[in-house]
């Protein structure tokens, strides 16, 4: 005699798990430790936030003059930063001209914003890019269409900021990638020039290059032919970021399985074919997190070309303050302003990163 | 002209320098024939059949597959793969693309075939393994039985004139090994020269017109099913048949 299966209905789960209060039972007070940390860490923060908000908020003063915000009492002095918002955010370019690189970066933040939109990845964003950066060298460098000019070690502030960085990672990217791709090569000999490559790199720190290239290169180059010291510097972070990043790229690459290529060379697909349908798209999905953590050391990085008279946001902030006695003491109020903006753009950069993440491994998703 | 599909000459190989992977081997592949090859783990069964699309190289030896003859010519090994279909233990799906863009990858990129034709063709091959509902789902979603599947169909894409199975059904639960080998026999009864290697003993019987029986490296016996599982000729294949229908 057989019997017949019959499954047993489905349930729900006695405890809840959803609602405010066992949020905050399994998370703040899951038990003794958890609770003793709640209650330490809710006290810092309650014993901190008030005073924060007194100093930056309720005592902070807006007026754009020293002697009020030296006056006991007063708390943050905002006013700093108004009268200094035009050098922190341009720099040494020139007072009356300074529509330009404002126009210039509001066109660079907008390229980029375009082209993380999905829809938009089409062959004319390339052209678009080849156009945009044009117009931006125009309108900063001038000297065509009445334009006066301008020459590059007098750019600075956020748009040499935005400049650096969004070119060089421009740059660097598929640099690391061909670097990263000839790493797990089959042919020792690009095999070894890539490690090289690499290894050179790694072996310097970021300002060295920058002290290389904006310093030693001029002294090997033939006289009378000089190469700006704005693309030098660029070189320089690009190669440096490329090499950091191939490292990423080959991570990813090596963690593919061996069966997937087997599969391809089966299927007929060549070598190249193989990489750029197979191997590098699942690669790069892999090492979208690692890859934005090298893009975000690259945007901060740019700061360190201040070393060679380049003055980048951060360098500018020092234009800002440093030379001039009346303002000095409310740097920090500068420094606040600055990092607000470098953390909007950093936190950006980690939203889309976690975007593009979850795009990329929609095929690992049930 | 001779009927032999592959030919294998006193086909030797080594990996490394000391370990004689496949030695002496002789076999002949007539045109529209079924063969099984079974044998103990590490006797070189997968390494013979993935000789056969160069997936590993031999070093001594002729090894010629539908008149071409296997060698550093990278135009050769591109002929042969174009007429030779391989289905992996581990599936090797591309995780990243959908069932229906794994199938058309290669016509696509390959074939030069206009996408609309290719995801025709590739429908037409889905229906064939009888999952062309699964079209638009992506490889990691289906169960192992499915994914293996559309290994199949995908390799069919190609219109093969040879299909290599290593292990197909070896990595599957046990409720989804039929479905794969049902599949295969359909194939099988299609007339498409194939050569699996399994130790689904049904099978072989089933469709099987030569059992190959390998061990270090060597072909050990050869013989029609009936009479390699009733009646084996060679010790060691006696023993190793004991061994799998022991139970």
């Amino acid at each position: 005699m057989t019997y017949s299966f019959t499954p047993i209905t489905p349930r729900p789960s006695p405890v809840k798990t959803d609602g405010i209060v066992p949020w905050l039972r399994a998370n703040l007070f899951g038990d003794l430790k958890t609770t003793i940390a709640t209650v330490l860490l809710g006290g810092i923060l309650l014993w901190l936030i008030p005073q924060l908000l007194d100093w930056a908020v309720f005592r902070a003063t807006t007026v754009t003059n020293a002697d009020a915000c030296r006056a006991t009492g007063v708390g943050a002095c905002w006013g700093a930063v108004i009268e200094k918002h035009r050098l922190i955010f341009f720099g040494r370019y020139p007072f009356e001209e300074q529509w330009r690189p404002f126009v210039a970066t509001l066109l660079m933040v907008g390229m980029i914003v375009v082209s993380c939109i999905r829809v938009f990845w089409r062959p004319w964003l390339a052209a678009m890019w080849l156009a945009g950066l044009a117009v931006f060298f125009v309108l900063m460098y001038g000297s065509v269409f009445g334009l006066s000019k301008v020459e590059t070690d007098r750019w600075g502030g956020f748009p040499l900021t935005m400049l650096l960085a969004t070119l060089s990672i421009g740059m660097a990217f598929p640099i690391a990638l061909l670097v990263g791709i000839g790493r797990t090569s089959k042919l020792p000999a690009i095999r070894a020039f890539c490690t090289i490559y690499v290894e050179l790199i790694r072996g310097v720190p970021l300002i060295s290059v920058l002290f290389m290239a904006s310093f030693m290169l001029p002294l090997f180059m033939p006289q009378g032919f000089s190469v700006d010291v704005l693309i030098r510097v660029l070189v320089g972070i690009t190669l440096f970021t490329a090499a950091y990043m191939a490292e990423v790229i080959r991570g990813g690459l090596q963690a593919i399985p061996k069966g997937q290529v087997e599969a391809a060379a089966t299927l007929g697909l060549s070598y190249w074919q193989t990489q750029r349908k197979i191997v590098l798209p699942q690669a790069m999905a892999m090492v979208v997190p690692s890859l934005m953590n090298n893009f975000i050391a690259v945007f901060i990085d740019t700061s360190l070309v201040t070393i060679v008279s380049l003055y980048e946001l951060m360098g500018s902030h020092g234009l800002a303050f440093n030379s001039d006695a009346d303002w000095r003491p409310f740097k920090i109020e500068g420094y606040i302003f600055i990092a607000l903006i470098y953390f909007t753009f950093c936190f950006a950069m980690a939203r889309y990163s976690a975007w593009v993440e979850k795009q990329a491994n929609k095929g690992r998703m049930r | 002209m001779t009927d032999n599909l592959i030919t294998f000459d006193k086909v030797n190989k080594w990996y490394g320098n000391n370990f004689h992977v496949l030695r002496d081997i002789d076999l002949q592949v007539k045109r529209g024939e079924k063969i099984v090859i079974c044998g103990p783990s590490g006797s070189g069964k997968s390494t013979l059949i993935r000789c056969i699309n160069r997936l590993e190289e031999h070093q001594e030896g002729k090894l010629i597959v539908d008149g071409v003859e296997l060698g550093d010519d990278v135009k050769a090994i591109d002929e042969v793969r174009k007429n030779v279909g391989m289905v992996f233990q581990q599936f090797n799906l591309f995780p990243h693309l959908t069932v229906l863009e794994n199938l058309t990858l290669s016509p696509m990129w390959v074939g030069k075939i206009p996408k609309k034709e290719a995801e025709e063709r590739a429908m037409k091959q889905l229906e064939r393994v009888r999952i062309s509902e699964q079209a638009g789902k992506y490889p990691l979603q289906l169960s192992g039985g499915q994914q293996q599947r559309v290994a199949i169909a995908r390799a069919l894409c190609l219109t093969p004139k040879i299909m290599l199975f290593d292990e197909p059904t070896s990595a599957l639960d046990p409720e989804m090994v039929s479905e794969v080998l049902d599949v295969m026999i359909e194939l099988a009864k299609q007339g498409i020269t194939m050569i699996c290697v399994t130790h689904e003993m049904g099978f072989a019987k089933a469709v099987a017109d030569r059992v190959i029986f390998m061990d270090q490296g060597q072909i050990i016996e050869q013989n029609t099913p009936e009479n390699f599982f009733n009646n084996p000729q060679n010790e060691r294949s006696k023993d190793f048949l004991s061994k799998i229908l022991g139970h």
